[in-house]
Parts: structure tokens; C-alpha cells; sequence
């Protein structure tokens, strides 16, 4: 291990921030992002270093704000269905199950089975795709390239049953108030059983390659490290607080849809370091394709898959307020929806997990972190920049 | 204008003092130039065709267009065989892609990186959102005709646009160049002035220097 | 559910309750309760984890709703907290000291809605948007359209149609005579 000479460090006001004076030349100021290969998306680290460690990092987001929640606003209740999944780029899916479920909570609708069935299918489908796309980015953030062009390729696979069945590679805008718009197609079961197959020999590969890897494991074990205290003050959730050997997961703790049905555990680490939040989605993966096989097996095949609706055109919701939250790949994703009588949403709000962890928990952990780690680290916490902004 | 553009006295570690303004000292203050035409018509014509055949795209998501760019690297779609990679700095880039809607923080940056590329410079708006602002008609905060602002040599159209179309794009790309047809960069130069003032009505708050690069 | 409720009636005047499912109550206090509030359900309940904090505008009443809504995993049940304050001087106390993650929610509040909570960290700094000079967008009185159509230069050709009369003329064409 390398002594590191912190006595050139930035002494800490009275306020407590921190005593830079970027004229010295002891300190220097760089903007990670937007426009960077090593940022998670379009958002941007502004970081102070000395010598080649941080000593302080500012997250700016903003980049992608559209105002949905304002859009929203201007937006009749089924007109609201087709932009919400444009809130998360890389998994969409969770947008419109959770808006869907909210507008289904205030205005009083009974979801039929077979279309909880098929939402619980697509949420599952979405969280391997997202997963996968973490994967690349983990090792790509590395230097593993190689990775990221497997983890793609598979990634692609799984868009192609997204598009069989819901007619869309990235937004699907599938699931909607009242039920799910079509059934599965024919033959399915057998070429999602394929693509599994193939995910799981790609998982065993990355596994061999990326965390066995000796120097991944260096440069990854001990890095990031989150004290589990930290945890509910900070807001973390999903797998990076399971990566802390605290099992939050919404499907567990308040099982929505058809969760209650399945088999499967929360899948923990102890560590809580970057290594451990990898491992922790790795395996998370991989009990999400055996969910995929038990939905298959055990999902009524008869049904109808959407429920009656007024005429949407006039869909008038009484005065209200709602919360409802699922677990996707990142942690809790929740729509807190308010409503006023009219044919409007009065208010609606996305709490996406990265908000949390992109902005406050990011800012702290980045302090005394190396400049080649920060992108790494900042992969870790698996952030979407589009669901902070919206 | 930002306090690190502002002209001041700079005292360096060594304890030297000397005079830095930004403007002058790190920008050029020179609006860019229209690029003449090869002396001879072959000549130009071997450029073009040159220029076709190595596109180098601007790694810069900037909105959710982005994300089908990933496939496009992997071996199914493969858009490396047409000559086409992807750069993680302006200056290694001859086309920049925007993903997707801007939204007015972003348009500075695209501007700033824009302009940092070298010429000759083409410029894809993908997605409806760029055309005519597309799911965002009535956001306050995405702008609704990126040709207002960049020269735009070719639209995809789609919400998202599929790889495929991507690569059809590309395609259109080249015959553009190569027909001599793809003159966005000079287009810019000529109505510099007009692309400014639109570009300053958007964004209120110009606090960078009038050309970066 | 209620019996949390009926323990927290005893310690604060609670207001308006109202149970939404089996695990989601959403209770109404005044502003000066709060902070106790939060205290208690934090420290004594288990309520640990602030899972959002956000704004409602009624503009109608001329008040702000804000809405703390926190989550106890051991019970597995939620909380939302409302609090009512004056549109016109909206400020509100910080809770930053309480959950460090409440300053970024205070910071989108202040730009969005352009409710103050002095000192927290930053607020002041712009959070999402950048060079902004109208009403801070997430008021109701502000209204996006006008604003897009003055402010972006738009390309001639775009049909807006109002769904339901949009709907009717396809069905029910007028026939001429």
C-alpha cells in the first residue's frame, strides 16, 4: 500500500465547506460530463482535485428535463400513458406499471389476472435488460471492453422478445390503466427460453471474465465503500443497500402484482463496496430469469387482459392522492399521484432511485476517491440521469 | 459573463504574477470561416468521397437517442464495417449526433462541443423531438427546431429510431457527402450571425465567450 | 395503520386523516408540529427512510401542499405527512439536518416552485434549469404552452387536435347535404 500525503489537503471552514483557493495551483477543477466517455449518461461531476485525488464533487443534473411532471398537468389521464415511460430511458417499463397501477388505485379498477401476470413478465424482462446494460458499463468503466460488446449482445436478444411481444425495442408502452394491451404471442415460452439460455451462458462468461479478474478485483473490492448506517439517511435503496447486507426489496417487503406467487429470496452481499454491488446485480440477474421461467410456468393462459374503462375521452377521476412504488433494477421507483376531480392529474411525481443516489450519496462518496475510480464508482450506483431531472 | 472569463492577475505557485484574459488567451476570437472548394473539381470530388467513408460520431448522448447507439457498436448491427466509430473528444469528430430533444442546458454544451469540432463537420438530428419537438410540442424547456440553432445535414424520424434506421441514416449520410450536398459547416459560417442571435434568444444567460473553440 | 395514528393524536393536534390502502395513510398537521412529528415517527416508529418530498399547488385555496412521505420497512407501511403553507410567502422550515438526502428535494421545491427553506445547503445554487427568468415552472399560473410557443421558434405544419373533438369528427363525420 502507497502512503497517501493528505497535508496539502483543503482545510474546512467554519461552515462547513471546504477552504479551496483554486488561484493556489495546489487545486485544480474538472467537469467530468457531460460530454465524457466515463459519465453515466448526460449529467455532469464537477470535481475539485489535489493531485490526483478528489477532495470535493459536485453532481449537476438538468441536462434532460422535459417537465414532465408539468406535461403531465396539461394531459388527460390516458393521454399521460404514452409519455411516462420516456421519464427512464433503459428500463421504461417500471414508469407505466406504476403510473398505471396509481390511476387503477384512484379510480377504483380491478385489474384482471392474466394482465398482472404479463406486467410482472415485462417488469422482469426490463430489470434483466437494465441489469445488462449495467454489466457493460461496470467493466466498461474498467477498461473491459469486451464486456459490455457480450452484455449488448444479449441485451439485444431481450429486445427482440420485448418487440415480439409488445411491438417495441425500447418503449414499449405496453401496460396501461386498466390492464395490459395484448397477450403473449405463439411460441414465446420457447424462444424466451432460448434467449434465457443464452443470457445464462453469457453471465457465466462475464462471470469468469469480469470477477475473477485480478484486476478488477483490485481496483473494485473496498472502493465506494457505504457505511449501512448511511442507508435510510441517505435514502438508498435496491441493490445498492442489499450490496450493504440490508435485504430492501419492495417485492419482498410489500409484494406487489403477482410477487406473493413466486418463489425467490432477496439476493444480499456484505461488503457493500463496488465489487459487492456488481456481484449483488450478477446474482440479482440471474434469480430475475428464474422468475421469468416461473411466471411462464405458472401464468394463466385464458383471461381477458384488460379491463372495462369509462370513456377515456371523459375520464373524470374523483379527488385523491396516491403512492405506489415497485422495485426496479436501481431501488424503489415510486409515482405519487394527486388528483383533483377534474380530467387532469393534479400533480404527479417520480421518485426515481437515482435521485438519491446521484446527487447526495454521490457527493459524498466521492471525496478522496482516485480520478480514474470516480467513473467507476459512479457506475456502481447504477444512476439514469433522465429519472432525476424527468 | 462568468468570473473565470473575467480578465485578472494570477499569482502562480512559484510566486511569478502575470495577466490572464480568458478571452483572448485560451479562445480564438475569430468566427469561423467558410472552407473553400478543392482547386480542381476531381479533387474535391476524392475528398468527399474520403470524408464519406470515415464518419466519426461524437460520443455525446444527449437524450435518450442514445441508447441505441450501443447496439450499433456490438457485432449484430455492426456499424463499423460502413467506416463509422465512435469519439470521445470534439476533436476527433467529424459528426455529431443529437440524440433526441435539447433541452436549453444542453443546447450550450452541444454548441460548445459543435463548435470545438474540426471542419469539415456534419451534424444528424434523430428522433421526431428534434424536428418539430415531437412528445415535448409544450415543454418549456426543450427547444422545438434544432435547425434554428446547429445546421442540421439530415433528420431520422421516430420516437425512438431503430438501429436500422440508424444505419439507413448513415447511408443517406454518405451520398450527401459525397453529391458535395452536405455543407452544414459552411452554412454556419456564412450565417453566423443569424445562428447567434438565435441561439442567444434561447438561452438567457450567455456566459460563454461568442465562438468556442 | 390506526393505531399509529391514535398513539401520534395523543402527542400532536393531527388533522385530517385519511387511509388510502391497508399500508398508506396520508394525515394533515400544521407546520409548527412537523418537525416533532418527524422526529417522533423517525426516532421512536421506525419511519427511517424519507422516501420523497414534494410539492402540490392549490391555487384555488391560494396554499401549497407539501407532502413528506416516509416509509417504515420493518412494518411495511407508509406515512405521508401534509402540510399546508401560504402561497404567497412560501418558505418552510429545512429538514436537511433530519435526512441529509431532504436538501436536493428542497433544492428542486425552491427552483421549481420557488418555495424557500432557508438553510439548506445550496439552495440558493441552480439545481435543473439553468438561466431561468419566469414563474417557477411548477406553479399552476405558469402556463408551458405560451411559454414554448413565445420563447421556441416552431416549424410551420404542426397540427394540434383536441382528442375528443378529434375523435368525434372521425366517428361521426358531418354529412353534407
Amino acid at each position: 500500500m502507497y502512503e497517501v500525503d493528505r497535508s496539502q489537503y483543503p482545510a474546512k471552514k467554519a461552515d462547513g465547506t471546504l477552504d479551496i483557493d483554486l488561484e493556489s495551483g495546489k487545486y485544480l477543477k474538472l467537469w467530468q460530463g457531460p460530454q465524457h466517455p466515463g459519465i453515466t449518461g448526460n449529467m455532469s461531476v464537477e470535481l475539485t482535485v489535489c493531485g490526483d485525488e478528489v477532495v470535493e464533487g459536485k453532481t449537476h443534473v438538468g441536462y434532460l428535463h422535459r417537465g414532465f411532471e408539468k406535461l403531465m398537468e396539461r394531459r388527460s389521464f390516458i393521454q399521460c400513458f404514452p409519455i411516462v415511460c420516456r421519464i427512464c430511458v433503459p428500463e421504461p417499463d417500471f414508469n407505466e406499471y406504476c403510473y398505471a397501477a396509481a390511476v387503477e388505485e384512484l379510480a377504483g379498477i380491478e385489474v384482471p389476472e392474466m394482465a398482472d401476470w404479463i406486467r410482472t413478465l415485462i417488469l422482469e424482462m426490463g430489470r434483466i435488460n437494465s441489469y445488462l446494460m449495467y454489466m457493460g458499463g461496470q467493466a466498461g468503466s474498467f477498461g473491459m471492453g469486451v464486456i459490455s460488446q457480450w452484455t449488448t449482445y444479449v441485451r439485444d436478444l431481450m429486445l427482440d422478445r420485448f418487440e415480439e411481444l409488445t411491438g417495441a425495442r425500447i418503449y414499449h408502452m405496453f401496460i396501461l390503466p386498466g390492464g395490459v394491451r395484448d397477450t403473449l404471442p405463439d411460441g414465446f415460452e420457447q424462444r424466451m427460453e432460448e434467449t434465457l439460455q443464452e443470457i445464462e451462458k453469457t453471465m457465466q462468461e462475464v462471470y469468469d471474465a469480469m470477477f475473477c479478474n485480478a484486476i478488477f478485483k483490485k481496483r473494485t473490492i473496498g472502493l465506494g465503500y457505504i457505511d449501512p448506517s448511511l442507508l435510510d439517511t441517505y435514502g438508498v435503496t435496491g441493490p445498492t443497500a442489499r450490496a450493504a447486507g440490508v435485504a430492501k426489496d419492495v417485492r419482498k417487503d410489500q409484494p406487489y402484482l403477482v410477487y406473493p406467487e413466486l418463489e425467490f429470496e432477496a439476493v444480499t452481499g456484505v461488503d457493500s463496496d463496488v465489487f459487492t454491488r456488481a456481484d449483488v446485480r450478477r446474482r440479482d440477474l440471474l434469480v430475475s430469469v428464474d422468475l421469468i421461467r416461473q411466471i411462464l410456468a405458472k401464468m394463466p393462459r385464458k383471461g381477458p387482459v384488460m379491463a372495462e374503462l369509462p370513456n377515456v375521452l371523459h375520464w373524470k377521476i374523483p379527488r385523491g392522492e396516491t403512492y405506489i412504488r415497485g422495485e426496479c433494477s436501481r431501488g424503489e421507483y415510486g409515482y405519487y399521484l394527486v388528483t383533483d376531480g377534474s380530467g387532469y392529474p393534479r400533480r404527479v411525481n417520480v421518485r426515481g432511485p437515482s435521485y438519491t443516489h446521484a446527487v447526495a450519496l454521490l457527493e459524498r462518496l466521492i471525496v478522496n476517491v482516485n480520478i480514474s475510480d470516480v467513473a467507476g464508482l459512479m457506475v456502481s450506483l447504477h444512476t439514469y440521469p433522465p429519472e432525476i431531472e424527468r | 459573463m462568468k468570473d473565470e472569463l473575467k480578465k485578472r492577475i494570477v499569482k502562480a505557485p512559484n510566486g511569478v504574477e502575470f495577466e490572464v484574459e480568458p478571452l483572448r488567451d485560451y479562445y480564438c476570437e475569430a468566427p469561423p470561416t467558410v472552407m473553400p472548394q478543392a482547386y480542381s473539381k476531381i479533387v474535391e470530388k476524392l475528398f468527399n468521397w474520403a470524408r464519406s467513408e470515415s464518419i466519426w460520431i461524437l460520443g455525446f448522448g444527449t437524450g435518450c437517442g442514445a441508447i441505441e447507439m450501443r447496439p450499433l457498436m456490438t457485432p449484430r448491427f455492426d456499424a463499423y464495417r460502413y467506416g463509422v466509430q465512435w469519439r470521445p473528444t470534439p476533436r476527433q469528430a467529424n459528426l455529431f449526433i443529437i440524440s433526441g430533444y435539447l433541452s436549453v442546458k444542453t443546447l450550450k454544451r452541444a454548441i460548445r462541443s459543435y463548435e470545438q469540432m474540426q471542419n469539415p463537420k456534419y451534424v444528424i438530428g434523430l428522433g421526431s423531438c428534434t424536428i418539430n419537438g415531437g412528445m415535448y410540442w409544450d415543454s418549456y424547456n426543450t427547444i422545438k427546431r434544432l435547425d434554428q440553432y446547429l445546421p442540421v445535414d439530415l433528420y431520422i424520424a421516430g420516437c425512438m429510431p431503430r438501429p436500422e434506421a440508424l444505419l439507413q441514416g448513415f447511408e443517406d449520410l454518405k451520398k450527401l457527402i459525397r453529391a458535395g450536398k452536405a455543407e452544414g459547416a459552411n452554412q454556419y459560417a456564412e450565417n453566423f450571425e443569424w445562428y447567434k442571435a438565435n441561439q442567444k434568444q434561447v438561452i438567457k444567460d450567455w456566459d460563454m465567450p461568442d465562438y468556442n473553440w | 395503520m390506526h393505531e399509529l395514528t391514535t398513539r401520534l393524536n395523543k402527542l400532536f393536534p393531527l388533522g385530517e386523516l385519511t387511509e388510502q390502502r391497508a399500508d398508506l395513510a396520508f394525515v394533515s398537521v400544521a407546520r409548527e408540529s412537523l418537525r416533532p412529528l418527524l422526529q417522533q415517527l423517525r426516532d421512536q416508529e421506525g419511519f427511517t427512510h424519507l422516501v420523497l418530498l414534494t410539492a402540490v399547488d392549490w391555487i384555488e385555496e391560494n396554499q401549497f401542499q407539501l407532502t413528506y412521505l416516509l416509509s417504515n420497512r420493518s412494518e411495511a407501511c407508509d406515512i405521508g405527512i401534509r402540510v399546508m403553507i401560504d402561497r404567497d410567502e412560501a418558505n418552510m422550515e429545512s429538514i436537511h439536518d433530519l435526512w441529509p438526502t431532504a436538501a436536493t428535494y428542497q433544492r428542486e421545491l425552491k427552483e421549481m416552485f420557488g418555495i424557500d427553506f432557508p438553510g439548506s445547503p445550496r439552495i440558493d445554487e441552480e439545481f435543473i434549469l439553468e438561466g431561468w427568468v419566469d414563474l417557477p415552472p411548477y406553479r399552476r399560473d405558469f402556463d408551458t404552452l405560451k411559454f414554448s410557443e413565445d420563447t421556441y421558434a416552431q416549424r410551420p405544419g404542426r397540427e394540434t387536435l383536441d382528442p375528443a373533438q378529434h375523435m368525434k369528427d372521425q366517428l361521426y363525420p358531418v354529412v353534407e347535404e
